[in-house]
């Protein structure tokens, strides 16, 4: 632990450790000091002089180093100026006034310099309401301006800085939040200053415009209404909205989200989502979320939500009620017997899952999840467990990210691996081309798409690397599936589990394997004991299927052709989708936004969100539904509360054992304090008063006796003359279903791409931009080639999700 | 008496290498790497008295002394930014004496243990950054700069680096984000440079001028150059004259010169024969020192006695003003100038600067009332002391004492 | 063409003065030399430094903004940039700069109708004993002429003409 320091400030005794800031340090004890430019979560700098206090430093002795004695206290020299609270660190003894004269005079001088460039616009605002500058204008500001409102400056109120994020010229106070969080934190140094003095503006140059993942937390630490999204602007007012917890469901970080709605005319009065927020978690997201998580929830409310039972009749999907459509699925699978199989996916709750898997298990039938990726039983195994956390991985841990390109797949787990980095920890990137994590790597690994097993198998005998990862204290492995499938990267997984496991980094806090899936609650499904199964289509055909959260026929054309010749396909999704259209029987499940239920994600916390917005329709949640259709069968599982279903799946999942609903939702102090009635400090990231979730134990934790199941690597594809390597790959923003709907995305998530090097193109005598067909496996499609001289020469990287169904490396030929 | 740093106007052609060495260059150098400690040629630089000359007068060995010995490698700066209106001293050492500033620079960089220098020039001084880059390339084949100097261990290299037209660069800090490629905005001190500097090493940034005193100090000995000037201010400095005297220019006098002798003497009076109504000794940043008695101009120019004028010496820019300027142009002068110059880092200089500049011009144009100067004063001293670096402290001089010590003039051009 | 491939020399040289590790340094010599032909920075060029530097497009141009001899809009081949700091304008600065306006029939900020001179108002040169001065800016860099008169500047703006032609 650090060395604490005393001090008093304002008269108060306060103890905080050795290095703190005296803003910081105030704001533990209590005490607000204005701050505009001071971010906790930044490095800093000094700029906005709203911080002014007067410091005095106790007189020690020149030739002792002791204190001077004054009436029996130590003699106090204050400094002729006024300092910054925000880079002055505390020292012992030091005394701090916030609150004097001077310090008063010197923060109403700051606020009324401000204003004179600030627009008198908070009526029409979006930040009115929730603003720094308006609720420090109103406790330290001087309550009238001398400045002539006719010499104010005037600037573009609407300036775009991407499609995402605007500026507004006028009401930037130059704080440079924004362009901090985006060079120190997020990495992508796309906005800065342009200009200088009262010209100071905010720009990007980058291509698209204000090019980063990140983007929007700009527009949360934004102390004034300067930066917005495209996404709320003019949306509605923050105290009209509603603030519910929720958890993502983009991917598998859980970051932790409130969800602000409201009751509004143009939705023809019905309570929607006007905007995603961060909800602070120290553990899991900090106060950050990425763009996908804060403009992707749109699917929730579109126009092809399910809103009703169908069943099909006469070749036609009819409307029906719950108890026929429910006893018609029931029926069908009861008669199927082992030809009954579930495909299930991660968009559901652990709730859903476990109701589904026993619904399997009772019914003799086979739960699969619908994924990509495989060696998830693993993770159950050797994960990461109780007490694992990035916020505390430093030096003497090492982070090993193979086969993943974090950016695009899981952004704050890029962002906190990238800041443990910074904090020492040996960050090893493994992967066949260049990904943005390399820039902060201790080492990278380079391979030859096939070759990941080897990669993993010789770490540990690999000269320098080897040697500090085999010395570190902590080690954890991320694994992907950059360019693999289901049997690649569970071999991947294998060799990682084994790797740790033999060197003693699992059963530990800040040690194991954690899978970098493709959606939020694959890591639940993995702990229901759902497996992955690598040819669905055989798995269907002449099946009953019973698919849930999954759209498989508009992801495979051979998917499709399997669930045609199938006997019988029931589907319960929150929209209408491919897969619905050939069902027999449609089930509506209900949206995130509309219920409640528990998430594990990929660090294996088991976190809860909570109901947001009414019901649609008909719609019921997942496992209830579930519940219904098993109660026709008669099996009897839990359908009515959220809870005892999680009671339940805690009495019989291991992993989960000793967990109960209620210590979901306990909290405990976090540092930066953020929300309150003082935004200013963190921004207006949300506070977490409803939980920060538990995390699972793993087999290895609880001191079970661990075997690596050895994967057999499948043979290497080898191209043919004329052909490539296809490999696929994750982009952030695909066509999935729940990305697609959000409109505002759809610029960044552009066509579909094959992605060459410029000599392999040249050699096709192809080039940037131009459209090619793509043949692999039967598929045939059109993409538009994308250059880069990042991967090897030979290979096709091919985006999942974006309209070529790949599953695993192919040969495919480029025409 | 001899020029010590203008030595080009005893001695012709001193810029030519070969005249340089045969008048003493570079011994200095070659004594101090081959036969004295690092430390050792500190100690004589700390002794000789010299301070700062580019403005904050702070005593050179004592900053030397501060470089971070825990922490590699370390870098000098030589400051040849000279942006302060009124001030064209460096200009003049490095288009003229330029081996002796370089050697100044070379005696700097052993004194810390720095084996990278750094001259950083205003963009404006584009010829001079071409002429000094001739000129280090001739030290290099001569033997007096890269590697194994003087068969020692010691190597060192001086670079030049153009700014490229940013008065804040001039502050030691915001030149430093300048190098490294950043925009020239200070940064919050402390740390200061001898402990976090360019490239977040121990860098010590001195002055052209400062510099250019070294090679002789270190030739003549400390004692030598402390029998000049006075007992706060050792030495010699080199006094730019500009404004209304007849005979403007660069005048290196010992400290201690009176404000007569420079404008009189040298400076061969006021021109048209008007009254010195006013001295900026600092250039623009400079307070306005009140001639309103004849003895004020007997002052001698050293920092102490100048302060006893309510101003600073600074970088000894002394600008005269007579009796025909009124202070409510020449405010709107400065405040324009540090309008413009103002990086926009930090909200007083920038809003202040912005908004006094509205002041000033009301005020200048007759469209103000007294009420308005008062706001003036007030706004201005709002600024003081809340400022990230000096610049927006700076900005508030020349208003601040050009309304209390000259009201007369504003009075004159407001409305009633 | 990139700066690399055009001016290959200079380029080695620039990026020799700093440590590899730091060549960002090198962002604004390398600035000077794209400016060097047009007058101005284009943006194909700042994206250029940007590849060479291994920093955003968004650093660079925060650079050309910050600094104002740097240029990203193309302006007279000439920018003569007259001093009317305080120093030049107690000796006559302001005045010189009126009658070369009236003198060229333009106003501060514009450019010459044959686009030879623009002209402009700019802080202190650290010429203060010289005034009159001004700087020019142009493909040869930045020269200096000091103790000027509006018929000596005429005749170096016929001068400038004339080459330029």
């Amino acid at each position: 632990m650090a060395k604490q320091v005393t001090l008093t400030i304002d008269g108060k005794q306060v103890t905080v450790p050795e290095g703190t800031l005296v803003a910081d340090a105030a704001k533990m004890a209590g005490i607000d000091i204005p701050v505009f430019c001071h971010h906790p979560k930044l490095e800093p700098v000094g700029m906005c002089r709203m911080c002014l206090v007067e410091i005095g430093r106790p007189v020690r002795d020149r030739a002792t180093g002791q204190f001077v004695m004054e009436n029996g206290a130590p003699k106090i020299q204050f400094m002729p100026k006024l300092e910054t609270a925000c880079t002055n660190k505390v020292e012992e003894g030091m005394v701090v006034l916030t609150r004097s004269q001077k310090a008063v005079e010197g923060q109403k001088g700051t606020i009324e310099f401000l204003l004179t460039s600030h627009p008198l616009d908070c009526p029409i605002c979006d930040k009115g309401g929730e603003c720094p500058l308006q609720n420090l204008t109103v406790a330290y500001g001087p309550g009238k301006s001398r400045f002539l409102y006719d010499e104010k400056m005037h600037l573009d109120k609407q300036v775009p800085l991407g499609e995402l994020i605007w500026l507004d010229r006028e009401r930037c106070i130059q704080c440079a939040r924004c362009i901090r969080f985006q060079n120190e934190i997020a990495g992508d140094p796309v906005i800065g200053f342009d200009e200088r003095g009262r010209a100071t503006q905010i720009v990007s140059f980058s291509d698209p415009g204000f090019d980063s993942v990140f983007s929007g937390n700009t527009t949360d630490i934004c102390p004034v209404g300067a930066l917005t999204t495209s996404d709320f602007r003019f949306g509605a007012r923050p105290w009209e909205l509603q603030a519910h917890a929720s958890i993502c469901t983009q991917c598998p970080v859980g970051c932790n989200t409130t969800l602000n709605t409201r009751r509004e005319a143009k939705s023809g009065g019905r309570i929607v989502v006007k905007r995603v927020m961060p909800r602070q978690n120290e553990d899991v997201n900090e106060i950050w979320i990425c763009d996908k998580g804060r403009f992707a929830y749109h699917y929730t409310e579109g126009k092809q939500r399910l809103t009703r039972p169908m069943i099909r009749k006469d070749g036609k999907l009819t409307r029906a009620s719950w108890d026929a459509a429910t006893k018609l699925a029931a029926e069908n699978f009861q008669k199927a017997k082992k030809n009954f199989v579930i495909l299930a996916s991660g968009r559901l709750s652990n709730e859903d899952l476990f109701n589904l898997k026993s619904l399997a298990e009772h019914a003799d039938g086979k739960a699969y999840i619908y994924s990509h990726m495989g060696g998830g039983e693993l993770t159950s195994l050797v994960g990461v467990g109780e007490g694992t956390n990035f916020g505390s991985m430093g030096a003497g841990t090492t982070i090993v990210v193979v086969a993943s390109d974090l950016y695009e797949e899981a952004p704050v787990w890029y962002l906190r691996i990238k800041q443990a980095a910074a904090r020492g920890a040996n960050l090893i990137v493994m992967n066949a081309r260049e990904t943005k994590l390399d820039r902060y790597a201790s080492f990278t690994v380079r391979y030859a798409y096939g070759d990941e097993v080897k990669a993993v198998s010789d770490l540990a005998k690999k000269g320098k690397i080897g040697d500090t990862f085999l010395k570190s204290e902590n080690a954890v492995i991320l694994y992907g599936s950059d360019g693999l499938g289901v049997s690649g990267s569970a071999a991947l997984a294998s060799a990682c589990a084994k790797l740790l496991h033999d060197n003693g980094f699992t059963g530990r806090p800040n040690n194991g394997l954690i899978g970098v899936w493709g959606r939020a609650n694959d890591q639940g499904a993995w702990e229901m004991g759902f497996e992955v199964e690598e040819d669905l289509a055989k798995a269907f055909k002449g099946k009953t299927v019973y698919i849930a959260g999954a759209d498989p026929v508009a992801d495979d054309p051979k998917l499709a052709k399997a669930l045609e010749g199938a006997e019988f396909v029931a589907v319960q999704d929150v929209m209408t989708t491919a897969t619905t259209e050939i069902a027999d029987v449609v089930l509506p499940a209900q949206a995130f936004t509309e219920r409640e239920g528990t998430l594990t994600s990929g660090e294996r916390r088991v976190q809860r969100f909570y109901p947001a917005v009414p019901v649609t329709g008909e719609a019921k949640a997942d496992f209830a539904i579930t519940s219904q259709i098993a109660r026709h069968m008669g099996i009897v599982l839990e359908g009515t509360s959220v809870s005892a279903v999680f009671d339940i799946l805690a009495a019989s999942v291991k992993s989960f054992e000793g967990l109960t609903y209620a210590r979901l939702a306990e909290v405990r102090p976090q540092w930066p304090i953020v929300g309150r009635s003082d935004l200013y400090y963190g921004g207006t990231t949300y506070e977490n008063t409803q939980g920060m979730g538990a995390q699972l134990s793993a087999a290895a934790g609880r001191g079970e006796k661990v075997s690596i199941p050895k994967v057999e690597k499948e043979a290497l594809v080898r191209p043919k003359e004329k052909e490539l390597l296809a490999v696929p790959v994750t982009k952030l923003y695909d066509r999935g279903t729940t990305i697609l709907p959000s409109e505002l995305l759809h610029e960044r998530i552009g066509e579909a791409k094959v992605i060459l090097h410029p000599e392999t193109a040249k050699s096709l005598g192809v080039e940037e931009d131009q459209k090619v067909s793509v043949s692999f496996n039967g598929v045939n499609g059109e993409a538009a080639v994308k250059l880069t001289d990042t991967i090897s020469v030979g290979v096709a990287l091919i985006p999942r999700s974006m309209g070529l169904a790949i599953r695993e490396p192919v040969a495919v030929k480029v025409k | 008496m001899a020029h010590i740093l203008l030595r080009h106007r005893d001695i012709p052609d001193i810029h030519k290498l070969e005249v340089y060495k045969k008048n003493g260059g570079f011994a200095a150098f070659q004594n101090a790497v081959t036969r004295m400690k690092p430390n050792e040629v500190t100690e004589v630089v700390k002794n000789s008295g010299l301070r700062g000359r580019g403005g904050a007068g702070f005593p050179t060995g004592m900053k030397w002394s501060f470089i971070d010995n825990k922490n590699w490698p370390h870098y000098v700066v030589a400051n040849a930014d000279e942006s302060e209106p009124g001030t064209f001293k460096d200009r003049e050492i490095m288009e003229s004496n330029p081996f002796q500033f370089l050697e100044g620079v070379a005696i700097a960089s052993y004194a810390v243990g720095a084996n990278a220098a750094y001259v950083y020039l205003r963009g404006e001084f584009w010829q001079i950054a071409a002429f000094l880059d001739e000129k280090i390339a001739e030290m290099e084949a001569a033997g007096y700069l890269g590697k194994n100097l003087f068969g020692t261990d010691y190597s060192l290299k001086i670079y030049t680096h153009l700014g490229a037209g940013a008065y804040i660069c001039g502050e030691e800090t915001a030149m430093l984000e300048s190098i490294e490629g950043k925009r020239g905005q200070p940064r919050v001190r402390p740390p200061f440079p001898p402990s976090y500097g360019l490239y977040g090493k121990p860098t010590i940034v001195n002055n052209v001028e400062t510099l250019t005193n070294v090679p002789l100090i270190l030739a003549n000995g400390a004692e030598w150059y402390k029998s000049m000037g006075t007992a706060d201010s050792a030495g010699v400095k080199i006094f730019s004259l500009s404004g209304r005297v007849r005979k403007p220019g660069n005048y290196e006098l010992p400290f201690g010169t009176t404000f007569r002798e420079l404008i009189y003497t040298y400076g061969g009076g006021v021109q048209d024969s008007r009254k010195v109504k006013a001295i900026m000794p600092a250039g623009a940043s400079s307070s306005l020192i009140l001639v309103d008695d004849e003895k004020v101009l007997d002052t001698p120019m050293d920092y102490a006695s100048v302060r006893t004028l309510g101003a600073d010496l600074g970088s000894a820019s002394v600008i005269v003003i007579d009796d025909t300027v009124s202070m409510d142009w020449l405010i709107n002068k400065t405040v324009h100038f540090f309008r413009h110059e103002s990086c926009g880092k930090c909200t007083p200089c920038r809003e202040g600067t912005y908004w006094m500049s509205h002041l000033t011009e009301r005020i200048h144009e007759g469209r103000a009332t007294r009420a308005d100067v008062d706001l003036l004063l007030n706004v201005a001293k709002q600024m003081q002391g809340k400022c990230l670096c000096a610049l927006g402290e700076f900005s508030t001089m020349a208003v601040v004492t050009g309304i209390e010590r000259f009201r007369q003039d504003f009075d004159k051009v407001v409305k009633a | 063409m990139s700066l690399a491939e055009k001016y290959p020399k200079e380029v080695k040289q620039i990026l020799a003065k700093y440590p590899p590790e730091h060549k960002r340094s090198a962002v604004m010599p390398l600035l000077y030399l794209a400016q060097r032909e047009e007058g101005y920075i284009t943006k194909a060029a700042m994206q250029d430094i940007a590849r060479m530097l291994d920093i955003s497009e968004t650093d660079v141009a925060s650079i050309v903004g910050f600094y104002t001899l740097y240029h990203d809009k193309k302006e007279g081949k000439y920018r003569m940039q007259v001093c009317t700091d305080l120093p030049c304008a107690l000796r006559g600065a302001d005045e010189f700069l009126d009658n070369l306006c009236a003198n060229l029939g333009i106003k501060v900020g514009e450019t010459t109708p044959d686009g030879v001179i623009t002209l402009e108002a700019v802080m202190c040169l650290a010429a203060c004993d010289k005034a009159p001065v001004f700087q020019t800016q142009g493909p040869d860099g930045i020269k200096y002429h000091e103790n000027m008169t509006v018929d000596k500047t005429m005749e170096l703006i016929e001068a400038l003409r004339k080459s330029s032609a």
